[in-house]
Protein backbone atom coordinates (compact mmCIF):
# COMPACT_ATOMS: atom_id res chain seq x y z
CA UNK A 1 0.00 0.00 0.00
CA UNK A 2 1.82 3.21 -1.18
CA UNK A 3 0.51 6.74 0.96
CA UNK A 4 1.75 9.04 -1.26
CA UNK A 5 0.22 12.66 -0.29
CA UNK A 6 0.45 15.64 -2.96
CA UNK A 7 1.21 19.05 -1.38
CA UNK A 8 -1.81 20.18 -3.09
CA UNK A 9 -4.05 18.45 -0.73
CA UNK A 10 -6.12 20.55 1.72
CA UNK A 11 -5.61 20.04 5.47
CA UNK A 12 -8.38 20.25 8.17
CA UNK A 13 -7.51 22.30 11.52
CA UNK A 14 -6.65 19.22 12.97
CA UNK A 15 -4.67 17.57 10.79
CA UNK A 16 -1.39 17.44 13.60
CA UNK A 17 -4.32 16.02 16.28
CA UNK A 18 -4.43 13.42 13.93
CA UNK A 19 -0.80 12.33 13.28
CA UNK A 20 -0.42 12.61 16.89
CA UNK A 21 -2.77 10.51 17.21
CA UNK A 22 -1.00 8.16 15.22
CA UNK A 23 -3.37 7.98 12.18
CA UNK A 24 -2.44 6.61 8.63
CA UNK A 25 -4.08 9.71 6.25
CA UNK A 26 -5.34 9.63 3.39
CA UNK A 27 -6.67 11.89 0.20
CA UNK A 28 -10.67 12.58 0.12
CA UNK A 29 -12.55 15.15 -1.56
CA UNK A 30 -9.08 17.24 -2.26
CA UNK A 31 -8.48 17.01 1.55
CA UNK A 32 -5.94 14.64 3.54
CA UNK A 33 -7.63 12.75 6.49
CA UNK A 34 -7.44 9.94 8.63
CA UNK A 35 -8.41 6.41 7.31
CA UNK A 36 -8.39 4.86 10.63
CA UNK A 37 -6.85 5.47 13.80
CA UNK A 38 -6.91 2.40 16.11
CA UNK A 39 -8.31 0.01 13.19
CA UNK A 40 -11.45 0.19 11.07
CA UNK A 41 -13.00 -2.76 12.78
CA UNK A 42 -12.48 -1.44 16.22
CA UNK A 43 -13.62 1.68 15.55
CA UNK A 44 -16.96 0.43 13.65
CA UNK A 45 -17.44 -1.73 16.73
CA UNK A 46 -17.18 1.95 18.49
CA UNK A 47 -19.85 3.43 17.05
CA UNK A 48 -22.25 1.04 17.25
CA UNK A 49 -21.60 -0.25 20.78
CA UNK A 50 -20.33 3.15 22.48
CA UNK A 51 -19.27 6.35 20.46
CA UNK A 52 -17.12 7.65 17.85
CA UNK A 53 -15.77 11.25 16.93
CA UNK A 54 -15.33 12.04 13.41
CA UNK A 55 -13.32 15.10 12.22
CA UNK A 56 -15.73 16.09 9.19
CA UNK A 57 -14.55 19.57 8.61
CA UNK A 58 -13.70 18.80 4.96
CA UNK A 59 -17.24 18.95 4.52
CA UNK A 60 -18.93 22.05 2.77
CA UNK A 61 -20.86 24.91 4.21
CA UNK A 62 -23.11 26.98 1.48
CA UNK A 63 -25.40 30.05 3.45
CA UNK A 64 -28.04 31.40 1.97
CA UNK A 65 -30.03 34.58 3.06
CA UNK A 66 -32.45 37.21 2.11
CA UNK A 67 -36.24 37.76 1.91
CA UNK A 68 -35.94 35.02 -0.72
CA UNK A 69 -33.99 32.23 0.89
CA UNK A 70 -36.71 29.93 0.78
CA UNK A 71 -37.81 30.81 -2.84
CA UNK A 72 -34.21 30.18 -3.76
CA UNK A 73 -33.90 26.55 -1.69
CA UNK A 74 -37.29 25.76 -3.16
CA UNK A 75 -35.88 25.85 -6.70
CA UNK A 76 -32.36 24.23 -6.17
CA UNK A 77 -33.04 21.61 -3.91
CA UNK A 78 -36.43 18.54 -4.34
CA UNK A 79 -37.50 18.09 -0.77
CA UNK A 80 -40.04 20.31 0.26
CA UNK A 81 -38.24 23.18 2.61
CA UNK A 82 -40.94 25.12 3.29
CA UNK A 83 -42.40 22.59 6.05
CA UNK A 84 -39.35 22.98 7.94
CA UNK A 85 -39.52 24.87 11.14
CA UNK A 86 -36.74 26.73 13.14
CA UNK A 87 -34.18 24.90 14.05
CA UNK A 88 -35.40 21.98 11.73
CA UNK A 89 -33.20 20.11 9.49
CA UNK A 90 -33.75 17.90 6.07
CA UNK A 91 -32.12 15.49 4.25
CA UNK A 92 -32.25 16.40 0.61
CA UNK A 93 -30.88 16.97 -3.19
CA UNK A 94 -29.93 19.37 -5.46
CA UNK A 95 -30.81 18.27 -9.23
CA UNK A 96 -29.74 18.70 -12.66
CA UNK A 97 -32.92 19.52 -15.01
CA UNK A 98 -33.00 15.60 -16.06
CA UNK A 99 -33.29 14.72 -12.51
CA UNK A 100 -29.87 13.63 -11.67
CA UNK A 101 -27.63 14.90 -8.79
CA UNK A 102 -25.49 17.95 -8.62
CA UNK A 103 -25.29 16.75 -4.63
CA UNK A 104 -27.36 15.35 -1.41
CA UNK A 105 -26.89 17.52 1.40
CA UNK A 106 -28.97 18.68 4.30
CA UNK A 107 -30.66 22.20 4.80
CA UNK A 108 -30.44 23.62 7.69
CA UNK A 109 -33.54 26.66 8.63
CA UNK A 110 -32.29 29.02 11.12
CA UNK A 111 -34.68 31.67 10.16
CA UNK A 112 -36.84 32.48 7.07
CA UNK A 113 -34.54 34.55 5.90
CA UNK A 114 -31.16 32.07 6.58
CA UNK A 115 -30.74 28.56 5.77
CA UNK A 116 -27.64 26.59 6.40
CA UNK A 117 -26.74 24.11 3.78
CA UNK A 118 -23.88 21.13 4.95
CA UNK A 119 -22.48 19.57 1.60
CA UNK A 120 -20.08 16.81 0.15
CA UNK A 121 -16.61 18.03 0.73
CA UNK A 122 -16.11 16.98 -2.95
CA UNK A 123 -18.72 19.43 -4.54
CA UNK A 124 -18.38 22.31 -2.27
CA UNK A 125 -17.23 24.48 -5.44
CA UNK A 126 -19.45 22.78 -7.79
CA UNK A 127 -22.97 22.98 -5.59
CA UNK A 128 -21.62 27.02 -4.61
CA UNK A 129 -21.64 28.24 -8.17
CA UNK A 130 -24.90 25.86 -9.00
CA UNK A 131 -26.62 27.37 -6.33
CA UNK A 132 -25.14 31.13 -7.53
CA UNK A 133 -26.39 30.19 -11.39
CA UNK A 134 -29.58 29.36 -10.44
CA UNK A 135 -30.12 32.25 -7.65
CA UNK A 136 -32.73 34.26 -9.63
CA UNK A 137 -34.37 35.96 -6.31
CA UNK A 138 -33.90 37.88 -3.48
CA UNK A 139 -31.46 36.27 -1.90
CA UNK A 140 -27.55 36.06 -1.30
CA UNK A 141 -25.41 32.64 -1.66
CA UNK A 142 -22.18 32.88 0.59
CA UNK A 143 -19.82 29.64 0.54
CA UNK A 144 -18.84 29.58 3.94
CA UNK A 145 -16.75 26.07 4.41
CA UNK A 146 -14.08 27.82 5.71
CA UNK A 147 -15.82 29.36 8.94
CA UNK A 148 -16.62 25.60 10.39
CA UNK A 149 -15.14 23.52 11.77
CA UNK A 150 -17.60 20.24 11.76
CA UNK A 151 -17.01 17.20 14.09
CA UNK A 152 -19.39 14.28 14.59
CA UNK A 153 -20.14 12.54 17.56
CA UNK A 154 -22.10 9.44 16.86
CA UNK A 155 -23.19 6.10 18.82
CA UNK A 156 -25.57 4.91 21.83
CA UNK A 157 -23.70 7.34 24.18
CA UNK A 158 -23.65 10.02 21.61
CA UNK A 159 -25.68 12.44 24.13
CA UNK A 160 -24.15 11.09 27.74
CA UNK A 161 -20.95 12.27 26.32
CA UNK A 162 -21.84 15.46 25.01
CA UNK A 163 -24.44 16.59 28.00
CA UNK A 164 -21.81 16.96 30.88
CA UNK A 165 -20.04 19.59 28.28
CA UNK A 166 -23.02 22.15 27.10
CA UNK A 167 -26.22 23.50 28.71
CA UNK A 168 -28.71 22.67 25.73
CA UNK A 169 -30.96 20.37 27.12
CA UNK A 170 -30.15 17.25 24.58
CA UNK A 171 -33.06 15.10 25.36
CA UNK A 172 -35.35 17.94 23.69
CA UNK A 173 -33.15 17.84 20.75
CA UNK A 174 -34.53 15.21 18.58
CA UNK A 175 -33.60 13.65 15.43
CA UNK A 176 -32.87 16.31 12.33
CA UNK A 177 -33.39 19.68 15.01
CA UNK A 178 -30.74 21.61 15.45
CA UNK A 179 -29.97 24.64 18.23
CA UNK A 180 -27.36 26.96 18.60
CA UNK A 181 -25.47 26.80 22.17
CA UNK A 182 -22.28 26.43 24.02
CA UNK A 183 -19.92 23.52 24.15
CA UNK A 184 -17.15 23.27 26.81
CA UNK A 185 -17.76 27.33 26.39
CA UNK A 186 -17.80 27.57 22.27
CA UNK A 187 -20.74 28.66 20.43
CA UNK A 188 -21.65 25.97 18.29
CA UNK A 189 -24.55 24.95 16.07
CA UNK A 190 -25.31 21.76 17.43
CA UNK A 191 -27.37 19.46 15.04
CA UNK A 192 -28.67 16.01 15.86
CA UNK A 193 -27.58 14.63 12.45
CA UNK A 194 -25.59 11.97 11.29
CA UNK A 195 -24.38 9.50 8.35
CA UNK A 196 -23.30 6.32 10.60
CA UNK A 197 -27.22 4.95 11.24
CA UNK A 198 -26.63 5.59 15.20
CA UNK A 199 -27.91 8.68 17.08
CA UNK A 200 -25.43 11.48 17.36
CA UNK A 201 -24.81 14.96 17.28
CA UNK A 202 -22.73 17.06 14.58
CA UNK A 203 -20.76 20.08 15.86
CA UNK A 204 -20.33 23.05 13.58
CA UNK A 205 -18.05 25.52 15.33
CA UNK A 206 -15.31 28.39 14.84
CA UNK A 207 -11.79 26.75 13.53
CA UNK A 208 -9.84 28.33 16.01
CA UNK A 209 -11.80 26.11 19.15
CA UNK A 210 -11.05 22.72 17.11
CA UNK A 211 -8.10 21.20 19.41
CA UNK A 212 -10.22 22.41 22.68
CA UNK A 213 -13.09 20.72 21.42
CA UNK A 214 -11.51 18.08 19.66
CA UNK A 215 -9.89 16.89 22.91
CA UNK A 216 -12.38 18.25 25.34
CA UNK A 217 -14.50 15.50 23.61
CA UNK A 218 -12.03 12.85 23.59
CA UNK A 219 -11.86 13.26 27.02
CA UNK A 220 -15.33 13.26 28.46
CA UNK A 221 -15.82 10.04 26.55
CA UNK A 222 -13.11 8.12 27.23
CA UNK A 223 -14.58 6.51 30.25
CA UNK A 224 -17.71 5.77 28.10
CA UNK A 225 -15.26 4.10 25.16
CA UNK A 226 -15.40 6.86 22.63
CA UNK A 227 -12.73 6.70 20.37
CA UNK A 228 -11.42 8.71 17.41
CA UNK A 229 -12.79 7.36 14.00
CA UNK A 230 -11.86 7.77 10.37
CA UNK A 231 -13.62 7.54 6.80
CA UNK A 232 -12.75 3.94 6.84
CA UNK A 233 -14.98 3.36 9.86
CA UNK A 234 -17.47 5.91 8.52
CA UNK A 235 -18.17 4.50 4.89
CA UNK A 236 -18.42 0.81 6.90
CA UNK A 237 -20.58 2.24 8.80
CA UNK A 238 -23.02 4.83 6.45
CA UNK A 239 -23.15 1.12 4.03
CA UNK A 240 -24.52 -0.76 6.75
CA UNK A 241 -27.32 1.94 7.35
CA UNK A 242 -27.61 1.98 3.27
CA UNK A 243 -26.89 5.90 3.22
CA UNK A 244 -25.72 6.48 0.00
CA UNK A 245 -22.62 8.15 -1.10
CA UNK A 246 -21.68 10.80 -3.78
CA UNK A 247 -20.00 9.49 -6.27
CA UNK A 248 -21.01 6.03 -5.74
CA UNK A 249 -24.61 5.65 -5.52
CA UNK A 250 -25.60 9.13 -6.93
CA UNK A 251 -23.90 10.93 -9.57
CA UNK A 252 -25.30 13.08 -12.82
CA UNK A 253 -26.45 9.50 -14.23
CA UNK A 254 -28.90 9.00 -11.98
CA UNK A 255 -32.16 9.91 -10.95
CA UNK A 256 -34.37 9.94 -7.55
CA UNK A 257 -36.24 7.54 -8.24
CA UNK A 258 -33.35 5.22 -9.46
CA UNK A 259 -31.55 5.79 -6.25
CA UNK A 260 -34.71 5.06 -4.34
CA UNK A 261 -34.28 8.32 -3.00
CA UNK A 262 -38.58 8.74 -3.51
CA UNK A 263 -39.01 10.29 0.38
CA UNK A 264 -37.06 13.38 0.12
CA UNK A 265 -38.66 13.99 -3.35
CA UNK A 266 -42.24 16.16 -3.58
CA UNK A 267 -43.00 16.81 -6.64
CA UNK A 268 -45.93 18.64 -5.30
CA UNK A 269 -44.61 21.31 -3.79
CA UNK A 270 -43.79 23.43 -6.05
CA UNK A 271 -41.18 24.27 -9.35
CA UNK A 272 -37.93 22.73 -8.94
CA UNK A 273 -35.35 21.93 -11.26
CA UNK A 274 -35.46 18.39 -12.71
CA UNK A 275 -39.11 18.37 -11.58
CA UNK A 276 -40.33 18.03 -15.06
CA UNK A 277 -37.69 14.99 -16.33
CA UNK A 278 -38.19 13.58 -12.72
CA UNK A 279 -42.50 13.54 -13.37
CA UNK A 280 -41.78 11.95 -17.09
CA UNK A 281 -39.18 9.18 -16.10
CA UNK A 282 -42.08 8.27 -13.12
CA UNK A 283 -44.80 7.95 -15.79
CA UNK A 284 -42.89 6.11 -18.26
CA UNK A 285 -41.12 3.60 -15.61
CA UNK A 286 -37.80 3.16 -14.30
CA UNK A 287 -35.13 0.55 -16.00
CA UNK A 288 -33.11 0.49 -13.36
CA UNK A 289 -33.04 0.35 -9.80
CA UNK A 290 -30.78 0.21 -6.76
CA UNK A 291 -30.59 -2.37 -4.52
CA UNK A 292 -28.46 -4.18 -1.80
CA UNK A 293 -27.36 -7.34 -1.77
CA UNK A 294 -25.48 -10.19 0.45
CA UNK A 295 -22.66 -12.58 -0.89
CA UNK A 296 -23.84 -15.80 -0.56
CA UNK A 297 -20.17 -17.71 -0.72
CA UNK A 298 -17.07 -16.45 0.36
CA UNK A 299 -16.01 -13.05 -1.48
CA UNK A 300 -16.24 -9.46 -1.01
CA UNK A 301 -17.23 -7.15 -3.46
CA UNK A 302 -16.19 -3.77 -3.98
CA UNK A 303 -16.57 -0.72 -5.74
CA UNK A 304 -16.28 -1.07 -9.27
CA UNK A 305 -16.87 -5.04 -9.46
CA UNK A 306 -19.62 -6.59 -12.35
CA UNK A 307 -22.75 -7.69 -11.44
CA UNK A 308 -23.77 -10.40 -13.09
CA UNK A 309 -27.29 -11.57 -13.46
CA UNK A 310 -28.90 -14.79 -15.60
CA UNK A 311 -25.54 -14.83 -17.26
CA UNK A 312 -25.53 -11.05 -18.53
CA UNK A 313 -23.38 -8.77 -16.98
CA UNK A 314 -25.60 -5.43 -16.02
CA UNK A 315 -24.02 -3.26 -14.20
CA UNK A 316 -21.13 -2.46 -11.49
CA UNK A 317 -20.98 -2.60 -7.99
CA UNK A 318 -21.28 1.22 -6.31
CA UNK A 319 -20.26 0.30 -2.91
CA UNK A 320 -19.38 -3.05 -1.30
CA UNK A 321 -17.10 -4.10 1.89
CA UNK A 322 -17.38 -6.34 4.10
CA UNK A 323 -19.63 -5.15 7.34
CA UNK A 324 -18.19 -5.28 10.79
CA UNK A 325 -21.22 -5.45 12.67
CA UNK A 326 -23.64 -7.71 10.91
CA UNK A 327 -20.28 -9.73 10.09
CA UNK A 328 -21.45 -9.96 6.09
CA UNK A 329 -19.90 -9.34 2.72
CA UNK A 330 -22.65 -6.41 1.58
CA UNK A 331 -22.81 -3.88 -1.25
CA UNK A 332 -25.09 -1.92 -3.61
CA UNK A 333 -25.45 -2.10 -7.36
CA UNK A 334 -28.21 -0.47 -9.89
CA UNK A 335 -30.05 -3.58 -11.32
CA UNK A 336 -32.69 -3.96 -14.35
CA UNK A 337 -35.72 -3.20 -12.21
CA UNK A 338 -36.72 -6.78 -13.46
CA UNK A 339 -34.71 -8.12 -11.70
CA UNK A 340 -34.50 -6.14 -8.45
CA UNK A 341 -36.47 -7.87 -5.66
CA UNK A 342 -35.50 -9.38 -2.89
CA UNK A 343 -34.55 -12.95 -3.34
CA UNK A 344 -33.35 -12.52 -6.89
CA UNK A 345 -30.14 -14.27 -7.12
CA UNK A 346 -27.01 -12.58 -8.92
CA UNK A 347 -23.30 -13.34 -9.05
CA UNK A 348 -20.07 -10.43 -8.95
CA UNK A 349 -17.53 -10.73 -10.51
CA UNK A 350 -13.99 -10.72 -8.30
CA UNK A 351 -10.94 -11.14 -10.12
CA UNK A 352 -12.31 -13.45 -12.91
CA UNK A 353 -14.64 -15.93 -10.71
CA UNK A 354 -18.24 -15.13 -10.85
CA UNK A 355 -19.33 -14.99 -6.75
CA UNK A 356 -23.13 -16.04 -6.07
CA UNK A 357 -24.71 -13.22 -4.26
CA UNK A 358 -28.61 -12.53 -3.48
CA UNK A 359 -30.84 -9.27 -3.09
CA UNK A 360 -31.72 -8.68 -0.08
CA UNK A 361 -34.46 -5.91 1.83
CA UNK A 362 -32.80 -3.13 2.82
CA UNK A 363 -31.30 -1.04 5.04
CA UNK A 364 -29.11 -3.90 5.88
CA UNK A 365 -28.80 -2.55 9.23
CA UNK A 366 -31.65 -0.25 11.41
CA UNK A 367 -30.68 0.50 15.32
CA UNK A 368 -32.94 -0.59 18.30
CA UNK A 369 -35.55 1.83 18.93
CA UNK B 1 11.65 -8.61 14.34
CA UNK B 2 12.51 -10.42 11.40
CA UNK B 3 13.44 -13.92 11.66
CA UNK B 4 17.48 -14.28 10.61
CA UNK B 5 16.78 -17.97 9.24
CA UNK B 6 13.82 -16.42 6.52
CA UNK B 7 14.25 -14.71 3.47
CA UNK B 8 12.48 -11.44 1.97
CA UNK B 9 10.79 -10.22 -1.05
CA UNK B 10 10.84 -6.30 -1.97
CA UNK B 11 6.54 -7.61 -1.92
CA UNK B 12 7.01 -8.09 1.90
CA UNK B 13 6.64 -12.04 1.84
CA UNK B 14 8.83 -14.19 4.03
CA UNK B 15 9.89 -17.85 2.93
CA UNK B 16 11.38 -20.32 5.37
CA UNK B 17 13.04 -23.12 3.31
CA UNK B 18 13.27 -26.54 5.07
CA UNK B 19 15.41 -28.82 3.05
CA UNK B 20 13.20 -29.29 -0.63
CA UNK B 21 9.93 -27.70 1.56
CA UNK B 22 9.49 -24.00 2.37
CA UNK B 23 6.40 -21.82 4.16
CA UNK B 24 5.52 -18.31 2.81
CA UNK B 25 3.94 -15.87 4.47
CA UNK B 26 3.86 -11.88 4.27
CA UNK B 27 5.85 -9.46 7.04
CA UNK B 28 4.73 -7.72 9.87
CA UNK B 29 5.52 -4.32 7.91
CA UNK B 30 2.64 -6.26 5.33
CA UNK B 31 -0.20 -6.65 8.05
CA UNK B 32 0.57 -3.26 9.29
CA UNK B 33 0.17 -1.86 6.17
CA UNK B 34 -2.95 -3.50 5.27
CA UNK B 35 -4.55 -3.09 8.73
CA UNK B 36 -7.46 -5.44 9.75
CA UNK B 37 -7.42 -8.26 7.52
CA UNK B 38 -10.75 -9.98 6.91
CA UNK B 39 -10.13 -12.12 3.92
CA UNK B 40 -7.48 -14.38 2.49
CA UNK B 41 -7.70 -16.01 -0.79
CA UNK B 42 -5.51 -19.10 -1.04
CA UNK B 43 -4.79 -21.69 -3.77
CA UNK B 44 -5.42 -25.09 -3.28
CA UNK B 45 -2.70 -27.86 -2.43
CA UNK B 46 -1.57 -29.50 -6.10
CA UNK B 47 -1.36 -25.50 -8.05
CA UNK B 48 1.77 -24.55 -9.25
CA UNK B 49 3.50 -20.74 -9.11
CA UNK B 50 6.63 -19.64 -11.03
CA UNK B 51 8.52 -17.23 -9.23
CA UNK B 52 6.79 -13.90 -8.94
CA UNK B 53 3.09 -15.26 -10.28
CA UNK B 54 0.55 -14.21 -7.93
CA UNK B 55 -0.45 -17.06 -5.58
CA UNK B 56 -3.74 -15.26 -3.97
CA UNK B 57 -4.68 -12.12 -2.09
CA UNK B 58 -4.83 -10.86 1.27
CA UNK B 59 -7.73 -8.14 1.95
CA UNK B 60 -8.53 -5.83 4.42
CA UNK B 61 -11.41 -3.40 5.15
CA UNK B 62 -10.64 -1.04 2.29
CA UNK B 63 -8.00 -2.85 -0.13
CA UNK B 64 -6.88 -5.81 -2.03
CA UNK B 65 -3.48 -7.23 -2.03
CA UNK B 66 -2.21 -9.78 -4.27
CA UNK B 67 0.35 -12.34 -3.10
CA UNK B 68 3.02 -13.28 -5.64
CA UNK B 69 5.79 -16.42 -5.06
CA UNK B 70 8.97 -15.54 -3.92
CA UNK B 71 9.84 -18.61 -5.48
CA UNK B 72 9.08 -21.73 -7.99
CA UNK B 73 6.79 -24.44 -6.37
CA UNK B 74 4.00 -26.46 -6.14
CA UNK B 75 1.59 -25.78 -3.18
CA UNK B 76 1.65 -28.89 -1.01
CA UNK B 77 -0.28 -27.19 2.41
CA UNK B 78 -2.59 -24.23 2.93
CA UNK B 79 -3.21 -22.17 5.72
CA UNK B 80 -7.00 -22.77 6.02
CA UNK B 81 -7.07 -21.91 9.59
CA UNK B 82 -7.36 -18.19 8.22
CA UNK B 83 -10.56 -18.51 6.43
CA UNK B 84 -12.12 -18.40 9.32
CA UNK B 85 -9.70 -16.52 11.36
CA UNK B 86 -7.92 -13.42 8.68
CA UNK B 87 -6.80 -11.45 12.16
CA UNK B 88 -4.91 -13.86 13.20
CA UNK B 89 -2.69 -12.58 9.82
CA UNK B 90 -2.25 -9.35 11.75
CA UNK B 91 -1.24 -10.98 15.16
CA UNK B 92 0.73 -13.81 14.21
CA UNK B 93 2.52 -12.95 10.65
CA UNK B 94 5.61 -14.52 11.09
CA UNK B 95 4.57 -17.89 12.45
CA UNK B 96 1.09 -19.53 13.32
CA UNK B 97 -0.13 -16.83 10.23
CA UNK B 98 1.91 -18.46 7.34
CA UNK B 99 -0.16 -19.51 4.25
CA UNK B 100 1.27 -21.92 2.40
CA UNK B 101 3.94 -24.75 2.32
CA UNK B 102 5.06 -25.43 -1.40
CA UNK B 103 7.83 -28.33 -2.66
CA UNK B 104 10.27 -26.04 -4.16
CA UNK B 105 11.34 -26.28 -7.52
CA UNK B 106 15.07 -24.91 -7.45
CA UNK B 107 16.21 -23.67 -3.77
CA UNK B 108 19.01 -21.70 -6.09
CA UNK B 109 15.96 -19.25 -6.47
CA UNK B 110 16.37 -17.97 -2.39
CA UNK B 111 19.63 -16.58 -3.66
CA UNK B 112 18.21 -13.13 -4.85
CA UNK B 113 16.05 -13.21 -1.96
CA UNK B 114 16.79 -10.74 0.65
CA UNK B 115 18.09 -11.51 3.70
CA UNK B 116 16.22 -10.13 7.49
CA UNK B 117 19.36 -7.51 7.68
CA UNK B 118 18.68 -6.53 3.95
CA UNK B 119 14.86 -6.47 4.38
CA UNK B 120 15.28 -4.01 7.01
CA UNK B 121 17.64 -2.03 5.02
CA UNK B 122 14.78 -2.13 2.45
CA UNK B 123 12.04 -0.94 4.97
CA UNK B 124 14.86 1.79 5.94
CA UNK B 125 15.47 3.34 2.87
CA UNK B 126 11.81 3.33 1.55
CA UNK B 127 9.82 4.78 4.57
Amino acid sequence: MTTEIQTTLRKTPLNATHRALGARMTSFGGFELPVEYTGILEEHMAVRTAAGLFDVSHMGQIEIRGREALALVQYVTCNDASRLAAGQAQYTALLYPQGTFVDDLVVHKITDAHYFLCVNASNGEKDYNWIRRQNRFDATVENTSDRYTQLALQGPRAAAILQPLTALELPALRTYRFSFGKVLGVECLVARTGYTGEDGFELYFDPAESEKLWNGLLKSGKSKGLLPVGLGARNTLRLEACYPLYGHELDDTTTIWEARLDWICKLEKGEFIGREALRAQKEKGLERILVGFEMRDRGIAREGYPVVIAGRACGRVTSGSLAPWLKKNLGLAYVPVAASAPGTRLAIRIRGSEVPAEIVPTPFYKRAK
Amino acid sequence: MYPREYRYTREHEWIKLEGERATIGITHYAQEQLGDIVFVELPKAGAEFAVLEAFGTVESVKAVSELYSPVSGRVEEVNTSLNENPALLNREPHGAAWLIKIRVKDPSELNSLLTAEQYEAFLESSA
